[in-house]
C-alpha cells in the first residue's frame, strides 16, 4: 500500500488514531515455517518445478536505500558490475563456504543454505539466521549447477527486488525496477549449460519491504530441467 | 449549409475519451461502491470518501470513524452494510502490525435516521515478524452457499483468507487463516459461474505518474485457493492475469471492486494512482468489466468520435431513412485491369452531395447494410450539464456533421428529429456489456427500462434490455 515514503509518511499522520496498539514483539509472532532447512547430500536436486534450493549467500551488503524505484538497469549495471564491492567478485571460481569477502571495514561471509521453499526468502535469513539489518540490503548469491551433457536452458528467475543474473561468468539476465517476486517473471534467451560444473551467480538488491527469489532452468520447450544437480562445494 | 459545415468542422477535431467522472473525484483505495438511500458511496484510505447522486459526479463524502484507517471494503447484507477497514503499523519498511476491523451501519448519510455504526470487530491481526501485514480487507458473501469470507495482506508476506460469521460480522470461532497469494496487496474476492476470483494489486504503489500499480487476478473452484492464473501459476508463486493497467493519461490502477448493474452489465472501480488530467492525483476510477473467457478485464472509457453503430443481429448499421444515393462510376469489366486507374483513389460520399436531399423533420432510423455513407455515420458525443450514471455522461447520437440527432419518437419508436434540442428523449446512455459489445438506452424512459433495439434486421425500437438476446446489442465501431 505504500512504496513511498513521502505519502507513507502523510498517510501515518492521518491515520495514528486507528494504529494497532504497541505490543510484545518476540510473544506474538505465530510459529513460522522454516525458511531454510539443513543440507543432506553433497548436491541437491531442483525440486519438482524445477526450482534449485540450494545456494551460496554472501552475507548482506548494507546500502542506503528508503525505497526500491530507483533501480533502473543503468542503475543495476553501476551497482553490480562497475562497483568492485570485494576482490574476488566477477570470479569465475566458486567461492568456498566459510570465505570471507573484505568490503570496507567489514569481513562478510559466504554460508551455505538450503531453502525449505521453492523460493530464497532473503530477509528471513538476514532477520534470522544473521540477525543483520534486512533492509537497504544487497545480496550475492552463486550456486554450482552440474549438468549431465550440454543442454540448451533458459534460466527463470524472480526476485525482490531487482537482480542480475550471471551463467558461467556471461550476463543471462537482468530484473529491473521496483520488482516482486513472480515466478518465471524474468526468462533469458537460451544459454548454454555445459557438461559438467556451472556456475550460475545472481545479485539481488532491496530496499524496504520483502525481499526474495527463485530460479529455475527450463528447456526449450518451456519444460523444468530436473535431470541437473546443484552443490555449494 | 454554414451550419452543418462548421459542426462538421467542430466534429473532425476530436476523438476522445470523456472522464468516467466529474467533480471533485480524489480517493485511494476506494472500497466497493455501495448503493444506499438513492446514492452512491465509496470509501478510502487515510479519510478519502467520496458521494455521487448519479455515479457521474462525484464529491467528498460524509466523514466516516472507520475513514481514517487503510483500504476499506464495503459489501450490503440484507438491510445493513458491512465495512472492513483496517489499523496498520505503517507498512513498507515500518511495522507489519495490523489489524482488519468490522463493523455495520444501516446508512451512509449522517442524516439519515438509520446512521450509526456499530461497534467494530476485529477479525484479523498480524504482528511485526509475520509472513503478513493485516491490512486492506476485501469481502465476499458467497452467492452459492452464503457464507462470508474476508481477504487481507499487502506485499509483505501472504494474503490470506478468513470466514466471518454474515450475521456478526466477526471472525467464525476455530477459523484459521489460510495464505492464498503473494506479491499483491489491496485484493478483493469475486465469484462468477462457478469460479471464485482473487484480484489483487501488483506493482508500485504511490509514485504519481511513476507508479506502476496494477490489477491481477487468478482464479479458482475453492474459495480458500489455490488461485492459478491463465498460465497455470499459481497466485502463491506470485501468479495474476492483468485486469487493467495504465492507459489513457492514467497511471496505477489499484484496489478492484465489482458492481453488477444487471445481469450482463457490469462496472469495476478502482483508483488511479495519478491522473495526468487531474494535476497528478489519486482519482476515482470506473471502467465497464468485462469477462473474456471466464477472465475479468476492464473496458475502456468510451471516447467521443464518429461511429457507426452496427446491430449485433444481422451486423447491419443505424441509418437515417433515406435515399440510397449512387456513387456514379464508369462501369467495367472484372477482368482485363487497367494498372493505371487501379492506381487511382475514388472519393467516398460526402454529406454535401446528399443531404439536400433529405426531408425536413423527424426521419425515422433503422439498419441497412454498411456502405460508410453519410446516413450512416454517427458523431457520439458528451452531452454537456446534462449528468449521467454510473462511470459516464449520457451522449448525444448525432450525424456526422449536422444537428440531427438520434431520439426516441411515439410508440418506441427511433427517429432522428432535425434539431437537438436537449430533451431527455434524445440523449442516450452508452454501456459497454460484458461481452463486449454495448447496450444504448434512452434517458428519457417510462416505466418500464428499455434499450435500443433491433426490430427484425432492418428496423428498429425501444425494447427491454436481455444480456441473452442479440437485438438489444450493439457494436461501436469508430470510424
Amino acid at each position: 500500500m505504500f512504496r513511498s515514503i513521502k505519502l507513507l509518511l502523510l498517510f501515518l499522520l492521518a491515520a495514528t488514531p486507528l494504529m494497532a496498539q504497541e505490543g510484545s514483539y518476540a510473544e506474538s509472532i505465530p510459529a513460522r515455517p522454516p525458511y531454510f532447512i539443513p543440507m543432506v547430500g553433497e548436491s541437491s536436486t531442483p525440486d519438482a518445478e524445477g526450482f534449485l534450493r540450494r545456494w551460496m549467500i554472501l552475507d548482506p551488503i548494507h546500502k542506503d536505500l528508503r525505497t526500491n524505484i530507483l533501480f533502473t538497469d543503468s542503475y543495476l549495471r553501476a551497482s553490480f558490475v562497475d562497483t568492485l564491492y570485494f576482490k574476488d567478485q566477477f570470479s569465475l571460481v566458486m567461492p568456498k563456504e566459510g570465505k570471507k569477502e573484505k568490503w570496507g571495514k567489514e569481513k562478510l561471509q559466504w554460508r551455505a543454505v538450503e531453502s525449505n521453499g521453492y523460493n530464497v526468502q532473503l530477509l528471513r535469513y538476514a532477520e534470522l539466521q544473521l540477525k543483520v539489518k534486512y533492509y537497504g540490503v544487497l545480496f550475492f548469491v552463486a550456486t554450482i549447477v552440474d549438468a549431465p551433457e550440454d543442454m540448451d536452458v533458459r534460466l527463470a528467475i524472480g526476485s525482490n527486488s531487482a537482480s542480475m543474473w550471471w551463467l558461467n561468468g556471461e550476463e543471462a539476465l537482468i530484473l529491473s525496477g521496483d520488482r516482486r517476486m513472480v515466478m518465471d517473471d524474468g526468462v533469458s534467451q537460451i544459454v548454454k549449460l555445459k557438461k559438467g560444473a556451472n556456475i550460475l551467480r545472481g545479485a539481488i538488491i532491496n530496499g524496504p519491504g520483502m525481499s526474495s527469489y527463485c530460479v529455475r532452468m527450463l528447456d526449450t520447450k518451456g519444460e523444468p530441467v530436473r535431470n541437473i544437480a546443484v552443490r555449494t562445494k | 449549409m454554414k451550419n452543418y459545415i462548421s459542426t462538421l468542422a467542430a466534429s473532425l477535431l476530436f476523438v476522445s475519451a470523456a472522464n468516467a467522472q466529474v467533480g471533485e473525484p480524489f480517493i485511494h483505495d476506494p472500497a466497493t461502491l455501495a448503493y444506499c438511500e438513492g446514492k452512491y458511496y465509496t470509501f478510502g484510505t487515510g479519510g478519502g470518501g467520496l458521494v455521487s447522486e448519479d455515479g457521474w459526479t462525484w464529491h467528498k463524502g460524509p466523514n466516516c470513524n472507520f475513514q481514517r484507517g487503510a483500504a476499506p471494503d464495503v459489501l450490503k447484507i440484507g438491510d445493513r452494510y458491512l465495512v472492513a477497514y483496517s489499523a496498520t503499523g505503517g507498512g513498507l519498511g515500518g511495522s507489519h502490525k495490523g489489524e482488519v476491523r468490522t463493523m455495520w451501519t444501516k446508512s451512509f448519510d449522517p442524516e439519515s435516521p438509520d446512521y450509526g455504526y456499530t461497534d467494530f470487530n476485529v477479525v484479523a491481526t498480524s504482528v511485526d515478524g509475520e509472513d503478513c501485514d493485516a491490512i486492506d480487507a476485501g469481502l465476499l458473501l458467497d452467492p452459492t452457499t452464503g457464507r462470508l469470507w474476508c481477504s487481507y495482506g499487502t506485499y509483505f508476506g501472504n494474503i490470506r483468507i478468513v470466514e466471518l460469521d454474515p450475521d456478526t460480522g466477526a471472525r467464525l470461532e476455530g477459523n484459521e487463516p489460510v495464505d492464498i497469494a503473494i506479491d499483491c496487496e489491496a485484493t478483493d474476492l469475486i465469484y462468477r459461474g462457478g469460479w471464485y476470483y482473487l484480484l489483487g494489486t501488483h506493482g508500485t504503489c504511490c509514485d504519481g505518474p511513476n507508479s506502476t500499480y496494477n490489477i491481477v487476478v487468478g482464479r479458482s473452484r475453492n474459495v480458500t485457493g489455490p488461485y492459478i492464473d491463465n498460465m497455470g501459476r499459481d497466485m502463491m508463486k506470485g501468479g495474476g492475469k492483468m485486469v487493467i493497467a495504465a492507459h489513457d493519461r492514467v497511471t496505477g490502477p489499484g484496489h478492484f471492486g465489482r458492481t453488477i448493474i444487471e445481469d450482463g452489465v457490469e462496472i469495476m472501480t478502482c483508483h488511479f494512482e495519478a491522473d495526468f488530467d487531474r494535476g497528478g492525483y489519486s482519482t476515482l476510477g470506473i471502467r465497464p468489466l468485462l469477462w473474456k473467457n471466464d477472465w475479468p478485464v476492464a473496458g475502456k472509457v468510451f471516447k467521443e468520435g464518429v461511429y457507426e453503430i452496427e446491430s449485433v443481429r444481422r451486423g447491419y448499421a443505424v441509418e437515417l431513412s433515406v435515399d440510397f444515393v449512387r456513387i456514379e462510376t464508369e462501369r467495367r469489366r472484372f477482368w482485363g485491369v487497367d494498372p493505371e486507374i487501379a492506381k487511382k483513389k475514388i472519393p467516398e460520399q460526402k454529406l454535401e452531395d446528399v443531404i439536400a436531399g433529405w426531408p425536413k423533420g423527424d426521419i425515422i432510423v433503422r439498419a441497412c447494410d454498411y456502405m460508410f455513407r453519410p446516413n450512416q455515420k454517427w458523431t457520439i458525443k458528451a452531452a454537456e450539464d446534462k449528468g449521467g450514471y454510473l462511470g459516464a455522461p449520457y451522449y448525444t447520437i448525432m450525424i456526422e456533421g449536422t444537428e440531427r440527432a438520434l431520439a426516441v419518437g411515439e410508440n418506441d419508436s427511433i427517429i432522428a428529429v432535425e434539431k437537438y434540442t436537449g430533451a431527455d428523449e434524445q440523449l442516450w446512455r452508452i454501456e459497454q456489456l460484458i461481452d463486449g459489445t454495448y447496450r444504448i438506452m434512452p434517458k428519457a424512459q417510462g416505466e418500464t427500462q428499455k434499450v435500443l433495439m433491433s426490430a427484425g434486421d432492418s428496423n428498429l425500437t425501444l425494447g427491454v434490455f436481455n444480456v441473452n438476446d442479440d437485438n438489444v446489442k450493439w457494436n461501436l465501431n469508430l470510424l
